[in-house]
């Protein structure tokens, strides 16, 4: 029987041919901490008796959950991570160069075939390009860093091929909202999910990493989205799954019906279309994060907010997901017409979204957001309620004042 | 390894966030974790759970972030084992890699303040305030490794490799 495509990745970095179920010791191309999990990772590499990375080529630190530092405790943690990359000569991103996972795919730090781990659930992001990425926590990371390998059960493989067109106005984050819905949060837990079909050979590389980076809120290892369609600035030779490759379930999906989906409070799971939950009111829009802050999702909201004022009760805020993003937005005008409107703009980085400072919700408060975890508290106040969707929709919600189907916002 | 302890129940899909929330997490500090482990769920939690406790709880424990200070803070506040009905991938490895023990178990009759004495290696929990007895899933002999030199520093200080 022929290998899916991680089983083929994960044999290509072991001694023998992974099948799933398997436990493989593999060589890893790339770990990735951030300042939510390096310096953990760091104490941790230490107590096990590590003095010199494995390879200081292939680890990146990021500083982009809490930065710049909200405050003294968090500097002094920003500083050991700053000295143990200085020490060890590993490339750390600092304050305001954006978020990880975008920084990661920005500057081809990983490439198709590659096995990375990265101390953040999003790593998975890059299926985005073919490679087999999954999120650990900080000790996993720093046996990696010590060895250069760690353990994986090998999963076993959902297949999602998806048909059709997508409807004006709905997206690739309608389309993830609706596969988690339709999954549950644990319905791909231990399994990763391979993508395919003409829905994905149309998309942007942007909106391919809405769809990887979010298959963890199912609970999946990895998620693996075709190379086909896209084009990338270097070669390589993709990985490709054998036809009698075994996959546990195999689901079409013709997307031409779907219409914009939101996730309700409190888990990502909880998903209604836009018609069954319109004008309810929210007093925060928030549009960034590593699944949404690209500047294909600034050019959506955008195209919405051009020539008009958010709604007086409304407080927009943006975080680019990195500086690069920023500046793209920045010279193509995009960041005056939101600002015009009303948007006020953070640093490129992760804050909000995961409720460390900037942009913490009043109580009882109603959030349209753009991120990918609506979990009680995960703003920062657990007396909030938070819904996710789409760029378009945030921008929406926040012209009008209240959730609205951003479809009618679409000058068409 | 037997492990006694007196439970708290929690219930289904008890997410990263909920366990420690994001602010939090900043830290070095253990016992900052633990004072606000829980806290979203249930304010009272760290002032009431004592060293060698029991938690419990359902379906898709620790879904969501990848951060380890989610079994820590459990850790710290003096949880001494975690009973799930399943769990989520990252943190159950997370769990193992710090010396946290979980038990899968699929089906159990377990009230909060009930005491519980559960033998590790064979995943049989037991019940002692109604007699009854349940068989816990297995773990991966890598895991079961790990969690018995006390989690994946102590494994990797003593052995520098994995095998």
């Amino acid at each position: 029987m022929g290998q899916t495509i991680i089983e083929k990745i994960i044999s290509n970095h072991s001694s023998k041919k992974a099948r799933a179920g398997d436990i493989a010791i593999v060589d890893v191309d790339l770990v990735m901490a951030t300042d939510t999990t390096g310096p953990l990772t760091i104490k941790a590499f230490e107590n096990m008796g590590g003095k010199k990375v494995w390879d200081s080529d292939k680890m990146i630190l990021v500083i982009d959950h809490a930065s710049p530092a909200p405050n003294e405790g968090i500097a002094v943690l920003h500083d050991l991570m700053r000295e143990f990359a200085n020490e060890q000569g590993i490339k750390l991103y600092d304050v305001g160069d954006g978020i990880c996972h975008q920084l990661i795919m920005d500057n081809h730090h990983v490439k198709p075939g590659q096995l990375v781990l990265g101390a953040d659930s999003h790593t998975c992001t890059y299926g985005a390009v073919g490679a087999f990425a999954t999120g650990v926590g900080s000790t996993d990371l720093a046996g990696v860093m010590l060895t250069g390998k760690t353990w994986i059960k090998v999963p076993e493989t959902i297949k999602i091929n998806l048909t059709g067109k997508l409807q004006k106005g709905v997206t690739a984050k309608d389309l993830i909202l609706h596969l988690v819905g339709r999954f549950g949060i644990q319905g791909a837990t231990y399994q990763a999910i391979e993508f395919t079909g003409e829905v994905i050979e149309k998309m942007s590389l942007d909106s391919r990493m809405v769809i990887a980076n979010m298959v963890i809120e199912m609970g999946a290892k990895a998620g693996l989205v075709d190379l086909k369609g896209l084009e990338l600035p270097y070669k390589y030779d993709p990985v490709k799954a054998d036809p009698d490759a075994h996959y546990v379930k195999t689901i079409e999906i013709d997307v031409s019906q779907l219409e914009t989906q939101i996730a309700v409070p409190h888990s990502p799971d909880n998903i209604k279309g836009i018609s069954e939950i319109e004008d309810i009111t929210i007093q925060q829009a928030f549009i960034g994060s590593c699944t949404n802050g690209r500047l294909e999702d600034l050019h959506a909201a955008a195209d919405i907010l051009e020539g008009k004022k958010i709604h007086p009760n409304v407080r927009l805020i943006i975080a680019p997901a990195s500086r690069k993003v920023f500046q793209d937005a920045l010279s193509d005008g995009t960041v005056e017409v939101l600002s015009a409107a009303g948007a006020t703009f953070l640093p490129a980085g992760c804050g909000p979204c995961v409720g460390t400072h900037q942009g913490i919700p009043g109580n009882n408060e109603n959030i349209a957001s753009s991120t990918n975890r609506n979990f009680q508290g995960r703003m920062g106040n657990r007396n909030s309620n938070i819904y996710l969707g789409s760029p378009a929709f945030v921008a929406s919600a926040a012209l009008k004042g209240k959730i609205t189907n951003p479809k009618r916002r679409l000058s068409i | 390894m037997i492990i006694k302890g007196k439970a708290h129940v929690y219930g289904d899909n008890i997410d990263t966030d909920r366990i420690i929330p994001g602010k939090y997490t900043k830290t070095l500090d253990m016992q900052q974790l633990a004072n606000h482990v829980l806290e979203d769920i249930d304010p009272d939690f760290h002032k009431i759970v004592q060293p060698g406790d029991i938690l419990v709880a359902g379906e898709n424990f620790g879904c969501g972030s990848s951060r380890e200070q989610a079994p820590l803070a459990l850790k710290s506040a003096g949880i001494s084992l975690v009973v799930a009905h399943s769990f989520a991938r990252i943190f159950f490895r997370n769990a193992i890699n710090i010396g946290l023990p979980l038990i899968e178990l699929r089906k159990y009759d377990i009230k909060s303040a009930d005491t519980l004495e559960i033998n590790i290696k064979t995943g049989v929990v037991n019940n002692i305030n109604n007699g009854e007895s349940y068989q816990g899933a297995q773990m991966p002999d890598v895991m079961v490794k790990i969690l018995n030199e006390n989690g994946l520093v102590k494994y990797l200080k003593n052995h520098k490799s994995y095998s």
